[in-house]
């Protein structure tokens, strides 16, 4: 499991697919760390991806619920399109809005183990929110 | 699930009595250690779609069924356009009319055995599977909506396979009504390079033999005997279709705000089917059904070269070709009148009795063939559909055997390299793009397939016709 200074990224129990979150001293961390805890799912050991190539993102929700999934569900079509897997993210939230960044390099199978692939985040055990001045940002992915 | 909220009216029907804002009672067709062991959710979320307007009879829940996304997974409903009917993305699911197509080979176990390393290596090879992976197949954007408009047909006519398959898929390959205006250009994007991939998760391609049969006059009018060899192809929509669910939940969300339809749980959300939001939705998610037939027919297509390279005497015929989660327009008996439904079928095969128009006449006085997947380590079932079915279930069964065990749980528990050894010492061989898959699809992550087959078959929704064991796997 990966670490970032105390501020973790992590998976958790679901029936069926599995957990994803992230923490954060700010909202805009959270939402990057849920990013790379989704990430990390999808090669064995998400430091053999290296940082060559950074993408834009930009997503928009009605609420801030529904702001997760819609980061999550861009940074997963980006992906796809363009064959490229994700380490790294900025990320900035105004409202119900985020634009970032991701940045990764395409998946090589003879230097990337393999994960799993995630299809979709889902509204499953979607929730952010703030406890004690740390913000968690989590939801269930469809795998 | 507390057996005592609910209502038995048979061993394997047992009734959510109709309460609060519930419109329909709901039922759940299994035994009782089988709904003991289900989630809770499960009936909150049966219960929740029971309230859904324009609902007809009842909210249905499959002896597999789990707690899943708005529906649970083994979750049917049908609902009646003319009554304010609604269509859900919930009901559907992400993985759009993800299914199960099979496969014979005319060949069996005993002529097969000696060639299925070579056969299992050389499919690895060929047929694109895990994360990352691509097709041969390039697309432009027109040729992708003719793939999204025609579906399996879209496959035949490219040269991959051949016109008799297309009768033996549900609605002949192609699902009419598909309207490529309708998807996004982020679901189109995402779909260019991945025709004809497996992909992931639990998605599986399996060469099996039949081991056992239960019902001998269902099982040679599919023809299939003891011995014989088939080919099973797990896989759906891929990318596309979750790109689009994901879009339909946003439109659909603010769609039930615009029309005041109260929504229980998020995924719930719903438009009427009578609504432009509700019409563009079943548009989309028909190019989504049609986008699943072409993979799982050009995947089938793959077969059939490399056993044309390998085993040429084999002659490989499409048995048949089933989805999981779709919502269908169909015509059933309500109160003995014919009615056009909209039945949603979650993690839920459509498994129609005899004499339907809709199936083939070489197995129309049969049954829709129905496949039950287990896992790479333990056997799957064929059945077939019954005529009970169609008034205890609109003509539904179940669809696998359900995670037992999380994938969280599964992955502390077993290593995949573990998993694959003992598979290969019981004389099944693995091959996956992913470890970590491996061992979330470990056998024993999942409950045992029997007993939710024998539930189907007791509940009066299918009939089991054979069981078939696997002699190789590749585990997307």
């Amino acid at each position: 499991m990966g670490q970032k200074i105390g501020l973790p990224f992590e998976t958790f129990e679901h029936g069926a697919d599995i957990g994803i979150r992230g923490r954060g001293k700010t909202l805009d961390e959270a939402f990057e760390n849920a990013a790379r805890a989704m990430f990390s799912l999808m090669v064995e050991d998400i430091g053999t991806i290296m940082p060559e190539k950074t993408v834009h993102i930009s997503c928009a929700s009605y609420d801030r619920e529904g702001l997760l999934t819609a980061w999550l569900n861009s940074l997963l079509a980006e992906a796809s399109i363009s064959g490229i897997l994700f380490r790294d993210f900025t990320c900035s939230i105004k409202d119900t809005s985020a634009t970032g960044t991701a940045t990764g390099e395409p998946f090589d199978p003879s230097r990337h183990k393999a994960g799993v692939e995630v299809k979709g985040a889902t509204f499953t055990e979607l929730r952010v929110f703030e406890e004690g001045g740390i913000w968690t940002a989590q939801c269930v992915v469809d795998v | 699930m507390d057996l005592k909220k609910l209502k038995k009216h048979a061993e394997c029907v047992w009734e959510i009595p109709q309460q609060d804002e519930m419109r329909v009672p709901g039922f759940i067709y299994a035994d009782e250690k089988l709904i003991s062991e289900m989630d809770e959710k499960v009936f909150e979320q049966i219960s929740n779609v029971a309230c859904l307007p324009g609902i007809v009879r009842a909210a249905m829940a499959m002896p597999d069924a789990h707690w899943g996304y708005g529906f649970p997974i083994g979750g049917v409903a049908a609902f009646d356009p003319e009554a304010g009917g609604i269509i859900s993305v919930g009901g559907v699911g992400y993985d759009i009319s993800c299914g199960v197509r099979t496969m014979s080979t005319g060949m069996t176990k005993d002529e097969i055995t000696p060639h299925v390393t070579r056969l299992i290596d050389r499919l690895f090879e060929v047929v694109p599977s895990g994360v990352g992976s691509e097709g041969k197949i390039r697309l432009t954007p027109e040729e992708l909506d003719d793939v999204l408009v025609g579906g399996a047909k879209w496959a035949v006519e490219q040269g991959y396979g051949i016109p008799e398959d297309l009768g033996r898929i549900e609605e002949n390959g192609m699902l009419s009504g598909a309207d490529p205006s309708c998807v996004s250009d982020t679901a189109k994007k995402r779909q260019y390079r991945q025709v004809g991939t497996l992909g992931s998760g639990n998605h599986y391609l399996e060469i099996q033999y039949v081991d056992e049969i239960f019902h001998e006059p269902s099982a040679s009018g599919l023809g299939l005997r003891t011995g014989d060899v088939v080919i099973a192809i797990h896989c759906g929509s891929r990318a596309l279709g979750h790109q689009i669910g994901t879009d339909y939940l946003q439109i659909l969300g603010q769609a039930a705000q615009k029309y005041r339809i109260p929504i229980r749980e998020r995924e719930l959300v719903c438009a009427p089917i009578r609504s432009p939001e509700g019409e563009r939705y079943y548009k989309a998610m028909a190019c989504g059904v049609n986008c699943a037939l072409a993979n799982r027919q050009v995947i089938g297509h793959l077969v059939r070269t490399v056993f044309a390279e390998i085993l040429p005497q084999a002659t490989i015929r499409l048995l048949y070709d089933v989805s999981h989660n779709t919502c269908k327009i169909e015509e059933h008996e309500v109160d003995g009148m014919k009615k056009r439904l909209y039945v949603h079928r979650k993690g839920a095969t459509r498994a129609f009795g005899p004499g339907r128009a809709e199936l083939p006449p070489s197995i129309r006085d049969v049954g829709q063939p129905v496949f039950i997947g287990g896992t790479m380590g333990t056997h799957s079932y064929i059945m077939i559909g019954i005529e009970e079915g169609e008034r205890l279930a609109w003509s539904s069964a179940c669809h696998g055997a359900g995670r037992a065990m999380s994938r969280h749980a599964a992955l502390k528990k077993w290593k995949g390299t573990k998993v694959i050894s003992d598979l290969a010492h019981r004389g099944i061989v693995v091959r996956t793009a992913s470890y970590r898959g491996a061992a979330e699809e470990a056998p024993d992550a999942y409950k045992d397939v029997t007993e939710v087959v024998d539930a189907t078959h007791r509940a009066g929704l299918a009939r089991m016709v054979a069981r078939v064991r696997p002699l190789a796997c590749i585990k997307g």
